[in-house]
């Protein structure tokens, strides 16, 4: 029995190299990085449970955090389940949900959210160490085995408004870090950290300074000659990796101030963009940008979501995005050009995209001081939570939010460690806040099926060989539909809302799905 | 002036940023006099022109309301900056001010009113009555006389935030009523009789969204001037627990 026990234990504790996380489908069991894939995919190739078993789901145990609004996706490898809350980790028993260690950090008295809540969206693991990016901006590396701490980097000052929301991304010998603070006048950054020793290899600024590309689109004279220097551009959502060319792809948010355009006349380049940096330098290879000049707070902070397909008779290697701005993009994912785009969602603020993607913005929609009504309204169309694309099924699943919004204007003033918003929106009075499980097909953006949903949901989505999408909603509900159809097929009621994205991994051979709601994550299982 | 208020005052005044009540008042009229009126006399949200606010005892109480609102009816304004909160306070205490509403009729008679046209058939004060209407025991806290009058001429005119009737369609029958709660998978509706139905929508073969409709007549033509009057005093003097 000793034996048997001992020979758990070594299985628990064996290590997380990067060629593991590389070939994520050869063990689907495991969750190794933040999206499931590198691709960005979160989706499963395990197919025990289908259409005609989902009925018999059920919880097989559950884990309470001590903080609500839990946002984390979990990390399973070897026997393990490791979580995370606002600056806290913890592994947990595969077979229990019983912590095996936590670790903590006191979370600053004087430090401030600015325009979003204490969460934290997951934890990043690679050879022998937990990732970990915390509220007061520090990337933590804790030891796989015990939760001590290995190493810790200063990412940033928090106090100005620079905060870390985000599952950190780990590659090979590196671990990527974004920050959130577009609402607090930051200058936004992707960062790269060594994962042995926590030095940071490099910087990507999303703001060009003068003189450097892009700065052309920032105004470098008279009154507003620094609003680059406040001009947002923050990174809280993890991005996704092509390990064939070692191109990282990360979503760049909103320019600030954000409903007052009135400092920064021009594009505003990088905000609102998607960028493709070089993994071991940090340096540009090419950038979209979805929303030139964003006035309505639509960060283009989405998980990408790499794939390869025909283009008139070419196979590309493609990436896809569904943007808080209504529109979905196909890009070819080499060089950032525009290959197809449509709205998936209401919108009453562009005519359309023209043939290079960018969008014909319809006069009056800007935010003014009487209130201006807009559609979608600032969280967007869709927002931080998981997009999934199913090789099988060959759509793009994304949870839609169908709200409008009174975009107001109003004066900015910059003061370090404040609001920097220059506005803000009012709900329209007596209208429908409703929301949808959507299935696009990839490469058009073609609408498939939808499933409505009474609100709109915070939840991401999760797609699985056995033909199933899961998903939650506001009003407590985890649920699975049909891959093919959209056909609702098993809900289990959570009470509290699910804002989060689900997993799936293998116990004991059997597949499970893993998804918080509010302050409690639950395994389900047949 | 509570310390709270005097600190972020004096940083304010430091870097040249005074809240004033004339910028309280631009946003006032934009984003609050929807549902508080143009100059704060209520409407479909309550009256602000009173020298105490339920919700909001001193200053600090009203930054948080202002930031956070009072859900489900009241939005919360979370991206003011300190000064715009500072300056909406400044505005919404002179709102103090302006006199209370002045209203003609008599509410003891307006209770009699209430009474004798059936009100209490569909509406609960302090426990008395049944069926599926709003709770009233407070609206005078909620609604000026004004919107009281409007309601009671034109109910369809004046739906509350997220009121919906419905009309399900079971095996059964039909069960029509106040959607209590709605789900993505199901609805809990309030029936005639003050009765709960939960329903699984997969179940059921049609439900029905009446909007715009409300089960409560127009009592255009069916009051008086005067009993109009006194069933507005009436509601307006209901003020909830004291």
């Amino acid at each position: 029995m000793k034996c048997i026990a001992w020979l758990l234990c070594a299985v628990a504790w064996a290590q997380v190299p990067y060629d593991r996380i590389l070939n994520a489908a050869k063990e689907p069991g495991s969750w190794l990085t933040y999206s499931g894939n590198y691709q960005g995919h979160r989706f499963s190739p395990l197919n025990q449970v289908t259409p005609s078993n989902v009925a018999g789901l059920h919880v097989k145990w559950a884990y309470q955090f001590d903080s609500p609004r839990t946002e984390t996706s979990p990390i399973v490898a070897d026997g393990v389940m490791y979580v995370t809350g606002p600056n806290m980790a913890a592994a947990l028993d595969l077979h229990t949900g019983r912590e095996l260690w936590k670790w903590s950090r006191p979370i600053p008295k004087d430090y401030q959210s600015i325009g979003y809540g204490h969460v934290n969206r997951g934890p990043a693991i690679l050879d022998d160490k937990l990732f970990v990016a915390t509220l007061d901006c520090y990337l933590i590396a804790l030891d796989l085995k015990s939760g001590a701490e290995r190493w810790s980097a200063r990412v940033e000052d928090y106090k100005p408004g620079y905060s870390m929301t985000l599952a950190p991304l780990a590659i090979k010998g590196k671990v990527l870090v974004g920050v959130s603070g577009g609402e607090a006048g930051i200058r936004g950054f992707v960062d790269a950290y060594e994962a042995a020793s926590g030095k940071r290899s490099w910087r990507f600024y999303t703001i060009p300074a003068p003189g450097e590309p892009g700065s052309e689109t920032w105004p470098h004279d008279g009154k507003y000659k620094d609003s680059w220097r406040t001009g947002g551009g923050s990174t809280w959502v993890t991005g996704s990796y092509d390990p064939d060319t070692n191109l990282v792809y990360w979503g760049i948010g909103n320019p600030g101030p954000d409903w007052n355009p009135d400092s920064r006349p021009g594009d505003n380049l990088y905000t609102c963009s998607l960028v493709a940096l070089d993994g071991d330098t940090g340096a540009l290879k090419w950038h979209f940008q979805f929303t030139p000049h964003d006035s309505h707070d639509w960060d283009s902070t989405h998980v990408p979501v790499l794939y390869e397909a025909e283009v008139r008779g070419v196979k590309r290697k493609l990436v896809a995005v569904a943007n808080r701005n209504a529109f979905y993009y196909v890009l070819d994912r080499s060089t950032g050009e525009f290959v197809a785009g449509r709205a998936y969602s209401k919108q009453t603020w562009a005519k359309g995209l023209d043939d290079r993607g960018r969008p014909m913005v319809l006069p009056n929609t800007e935010p003014s001081a009487e209130g201006t009504i807009v559609w979608p309204n600032l969280n967007g169309a869709t927002v931080w939570f998981s997009p999934s694309y199913s090789p099988v099924t060959s759509l793009f699943y994304v949870s839609v939010r169908e709200i409008g919004s009174i975009y107001y204007k109003r004066e900015a003033d910059y003061k370090p460690g404040t609001f920097f918003a220059g506005g803000g929106e009012a709900p329209i009075p007596n209208t429908e806040r409703t929301g949808a499980i959507r299935a696009l097909e990839v490469s058009t953006g073609k609408q498939r099926w939808e499933f409505p949903l009474h609100s709109a949901s915070w939840s991401g989505v999760l797609s699985t060989a056995g033909g199933l999408v899961f998903s939650g909603t506001n009003d407590g509900y985890v649920f699975a539909l049909d891959a093919g159809s959209g056909k609702p097929l098993w809900n289990f009621q959570s009470g509290g809302p699910v804002l989060s994205n689900p997993i799936s991994f293998s116990l004991d051979g059997k597949q499970c799905i893993a998804i918080a709601s509010d302050r409690v994550l639950y395994v389900f299982g047949l | 002036m509570p310390k709270w208020v005097l600190l972020l005052t004096l940083a304010m005044t430091a870097s040249a940023q005074v809240p004033d009540a004339a910028t309280g008042k631009k946003i006032f009229e934009s984003q609050c006099a929807l549902c508080h009126g143009q100059t704060g006399t209520g409407g479909r949200g309550p009256s602000l022109n009173r020298s105490k606010l339920a919700h909001a005892p001193d200053d600090e109480a009203l930054a948080k309301v202002i930031a956070q609102g009072i859900p489900p009816e009241m939005p919360g304004s979370w991206q003011l900056n300190p000064r715009e909160v500072l300056s909406l306070i400044l505005y919404v205490r002179s709102l103090g001010a302006i006199p209370s509403e002045k209203l003609p009729g008599d509410p003891v008679r307006g209770e009699q009113v209430y009474q004798s046209k059936g009100c209490a058939g569909c509406h609960i004060i302090n426990g008395k009555g049944e069926g599926f209407g709003p709770e009233l025991s407070a609206i005078g806290a909620r609604r000026n006389g004004a919107h009281l009058r409007q309601v009671i001429l034109h109910p369809a005119a004046a739906l509350p935030e997220d009121f919906v009737y419905v009309a399900a369609v079971t095996e059964a029958g039909t069960v029509r009523g106040i959607r209590v709660n709605e789900d993505s998978f199901t609805i809990q509706i309030k029936d005639s009789l003050g009765r709960f139905h939960s329903l699984v929508k997969s179940e059921l073969k049609d439900l029905k969204k009446l909007r715009g409709e409300t089960p409560m007549p127009s009592f255009e033509g069916a009051l008086s001037a005067a009993e109009l009057d006194d069933l507005v005093a009436y509601l307006a003097s209901l003020k909830g627990k004291s």
